[in-house]
């Protein structure tokens, strides 16, 4: 128990080392988001370059160089350079509209739970409003009348992704407020913030992180829905998602325009998933110890 | 088989049963060397604290150990010469629940909430074949024999319809379906009432006595013990530490574990070093008048009025429903009064505004019933402890925090390396002392102890009282303690208050309370609250034997 107090860096590192798979998903985490930082300066002329005589190169042949080993698009194009300069249009539409919703949602919800009865009717109702919207619809209404941009799309994605973070965090904390220790802090003499955010918002970060990393898939899907319907991100930009929707006319002939970006959203949602979950634990102090034991198994 | 005659002597006979828990941190032993028996009509009763492997053994017997994590790696458990550790599921389920049935400590967790009671009942039986017609009516018959009133219109009542005594006598009723030989009762009446318990236990005895089964009550109440069991094993980190009848262990005990739980006892202790003649000619510190508390249209407390001295304990004694918590947190202004005022130092609890109400947090603390729940389990001890500073920052300048801490720690029992850690990681009667730091954090001058010792084992639990007991000699504290049975308040309070539907029935010193209890609520209650002495209990079987006759007459 009496272990020499360490940096905390060092400490995180070892606690990641401990479960493997969190350790490799954050390698690839990277990886993704150093050729989202990088990728476009290097490989933008080779992603955009047609070559005519190159359509739907199949991956695997080499005779064309290592840009070539995922094959060509149906214009010439590497798709390993196209997912390496897609990565930070995606990742940052992605990444934006779920923290944006995770934050507002999460605020709205601590709120919602812990103020006055009618204030939190009111934007329980609001949320109903928006979840009884077909969400692709609203989408579609608002990026109609107003003009398709990243911005724009980002703050589409993120209202409509809201009611589930205010949902969840107004359980929560409608059960929390109950708990004991928070009357404990009201008998000391503990303001409303201080219960908000020392009491409440250390036990409902972590479930909202979880759910976050689940909803990065859905919105990169969600936008490569409103990019196929021409209302997203408009070529040449490109985004996982739109790549995958541009593959699909070749789907017979050339599975991999589709395959590879797919596989790409995949991992990515996966490693984030994998990832969630090691912090989950690593966040709370009775779960810790499973780490700490250095992975060993139960057994 | 060969030796069928001896093991047919008992009915139900455990032979150096050991179980083993494959846990993180390796194989713990939660069962070493268990033997006992039990023969038709007697009950035996299994005392220990938690952890001592009680309900472990029991899990054996019904099979109802998870395998992983646990395993029986030694021993044997034979009901009539039968072994039950090898034995097919077939054959097993037909002695499961016929032959061999249990209680639980919470019935309400163990009734469906979604089915009728009679439904349920009629169920244990239809798994055993019996017809439907003839399932129901043997249902209402079972509620009928438990001391259910109304059991034909309450047939089809859901469960939560039911209090937790009656929903108690349910699980009876089903247990009972097929006159079973041999009843397990695992902490039957720990989450009741103290009357409502003595009725419990009454109507296991009467039913023993009917039907012959014997009884494997499993128990860390020696009150319990005493009154209901002929013979006790008394065990202790998966050993037993002593056995025999029940009379002999408590008068005579042998082993040190046994001799220091009877003396732990409540209402054993000894007076804790209370004060006297705090009540002449001094300024009462919170003077309590006429509180009044709706609930909707429910009166929770109809007008209590009391004071408190300064240094001096005052004991809140009720049953569930009597108000007296509800009290603690109007006094706490956790809850709105009504009506009704509370002169703390002279001014109204009930009328200071939100600044005044954050000055006086610090007078007033709070200790809770369980410090599992009370502590936030995100929180290291030594972060619990500062935040009292960090909301009254003119308390302790930030340097002293780490130092302090140290000092309070020392003074609940703990050790300052205890500091940096989570409070998952101590164990019950730990985390009540850190809640008692993190309360004399702030130098109150009241401390309300809302059930503070009742979730503790006894051992614990006089831990705890006595170390309340230091505090208040050495700070000068006062005290309320509220409490739902009066053993626990009698080695600690100056006086006590009963209360009953909102009520306060009976007001005194602690010596006439006990000693010359005015209402006859103070005396159902004493009587009821059974005693670690088998003989007390035995006179008071009497007593009752001796009414009940003259009422028949």
């Amino acid at each position: 128990m009496l272990e020499v107090p360490r940096h905390p860096a060092l400490t995180i590192m070892k606690l990641l080392w401990a479960d493997k798979f969190a350790c490799i998903a954050a390698l690839f985490l990277v990886l993704i988001v150093v050729c989202a930082a990088i990728g476009p300066y290097f490989l933008e002329d080779a992603a955009s370059k047609l070559n005519l005589r190159g359509r739907n190169a199949p991956p695997f042949d080499w005779s064309q160089g290592w840009l070539f080993m995922l094959g060509a698009d149906s214009l010439g194009r590497s798709i390993l350079a196209r997912i390496a300069v897609a990565a930070q249009n995606t990742i940052l539409i992605a990444s934006c509209a779920v923290f944006a919703s995770l934050v507002i949602g999460g605020a709205l919800g601590l709120i919602a739970g812990y103020s006055s009865r009618r204030l939190g009717d009111t934007i329980m109702r609001l949320a109903d409003v928006i979840m009884s919207f077909p969400s692709l619809l609203l989408a579609v209404i608002v990026l109609y009348m107003m003009e398709p941009s990243v911005l724009n799309l980002v703050l589409v994605l993120a209202i409509t992704r809201i009611p589930v973070y205010l949902r969840t965090t107004r359980a929560e904390v409608l059960e929390i407020r109950e708990r004991m220790f928070v009357q404990a802090a009201i008998v000391m003499g503990a303001s409303r913030m201080r219960i908000i955010f020392g009491h409440m918002l250390p036990i409902v970060v972590p479930t909202l992180i979880t759910i976050g990393t689940l909803d990065f898939a859905f919105v990169m899907l969600a936008e490569s829905a409103l990019s196929f319907l021409g209302i997203g991100i408009q070529p040449p930009d490109i985004t996982w998602g739109l790549m995958v929707s541009q593959g699909k006319a070749y789907l017979h002939q050339a599975w991999w325009l589709s395959f590879w970006p797919g596989i790409a959203i995949i991992l990515t949602t996966m490693s984030l998933n994998l990832l969630s979950g090691w912090l989950r634990i690593v966040l709370d102090p009775v779960q810790r110890w499973r780490l700490e034991m250095g992975g060993k198994n139960n057994d | 088989m060969t030796n069928t005659n001896s093991q047919y002597r008992h009915i139900l006979e455990v032979k150096e049963l050991a179980v083993e828990f494959h846990t993180a941190n390796g194989r713990f032993q939660a069962v070493k060397n268990v033997s006992f028996h039990l023969d038709r009509g007697e009950t035996l009763a299994i005392l220990g604290e938690s952890g001592s492997g009680k309900s472990v053994s029991a899990s054996a017997i019904m099979n109802l150990i998870d395998t992983p994590p646990g395993y029986i790696t030694q021993g044997s458990i034979h009901y009539r010469g039968q072994d039950l550790l090898n034995m097919s599921d077939v054959h097993r389920r037909d002695i499961n629940g016929a032959k061999i049935a249990m209680i639980f400590q919470d019935p309400l967790a163990h009734l469906n909430p979604v089915y009728p009671v009679g439904w349920q009942i009629a169920e244990s039986l239809r798994v055993h074949g019996v017809d439907k017609d003839k399932a129901n009516q043997r249902a209402l018959e079972l509620m009928k024999r438990v001391g259910l009133p109304d059991a034909q219109e309450k047939f089809d009542a859901y469960p939560h319809q039911f209090s937790g005594g009656q929903r108690q006598r349910l699980m009876i009723a089903m247990a009972l379906g097929f006159e079973p030989d041999i009843l397990i009762a695992d902490e039957p009446t720990t989450a009741l009432d103290v009357t409502v318990q003595a009725q419990i236990l009454e109507l296991l005895e009467e039913l023993q006595a009917e039907t012959g089964m014997g009884i494997l009550l499993i128990t860390h109440d020696l009150g319990v013990v005493a009154e209901t069991a002929n013979r006790v094993v008394v065990m202790n980190q998966g050993e037993i530490v002593e056995s025999g009848l029940t009379r002999e262990v408590f008068k005579n005990p042998q082993h040190y574990y046994t001799r220091k739980l009877i003396a732990a006892a409540p209402g054993h202790l000894g007076r804790q070093g209370g004060a006297t003649g705090l009540r002449e000619g001094r300024d009462a510190l919170l003077s309590v008048e006429n509180v009044v508390k709706y609930y909707g249209k429910f009166k929770a407390i109809k007008g209590v009025s009391f004071d408190l001295m300064p240094g001096e304990t005052v004991a809140i004694v009720g049953e569930s429903g009597s108000g007296k918590s509800t009290m603690a947190k109007t006094l706490l202004r956790l809850e709105e009064p009504s009506e009704g005022k509370a002169l703390y130092k002279g001014r109204d609890l009930f009328e200071l505004n939100p600044k005044e109400l954050f000055e006086l947090r610090r007078e007033i603390q709070m200790v809770f019933q369980d410090p599992t729940q009370s502590l936030n389990p995100r929180m290291t001890v030594e972060k619990l402890v500062c935040e009292a500073w960090k909301i009254h920052p003119q308390l302790l300048p930030r340097a002293k925090w780490k130092e302090r801490v140290a000092e309070l720690l020392v003074q609940v029992g703990l050790s300052p390396e205890h500091a940096a850690r989570y409070p998952h990681q101590f164990s019950g009667g730990q985390r009540q002392r850190i809640a008692i730091a993190r309360a004399l954090a702030l130098s109150p001058e009241l401390i309300v102890c809302d059930e503070a010792t009742s979730a503790l084992d006894v051992s614990i639990q006089a831990q705890v009282i006595k170390l309340l007991s230091d505090l208040r000699r050495d700070l000068g504290l006062s005290f309320i303690f509220i409490a739902h049975d009066l053993p626990v308040v009698r080695d600690f309070a100056d006086r006590v208050i009963v209360m009953k539907d909102g009520e306060i029935v009976e007001v005194g010193e602690v010596e006439q309370i006990f000693n010359h209890p005015a209402h006859p609520y103070t005396r159902a209650l004493l009587d009821a609250s059974p005693d670690a002495d088998p003989d007390v209990q035995a006179q008071r079987r009497e007593k009752r034997e001796r009414e009940r006759r003259m009422a028949v007459v």
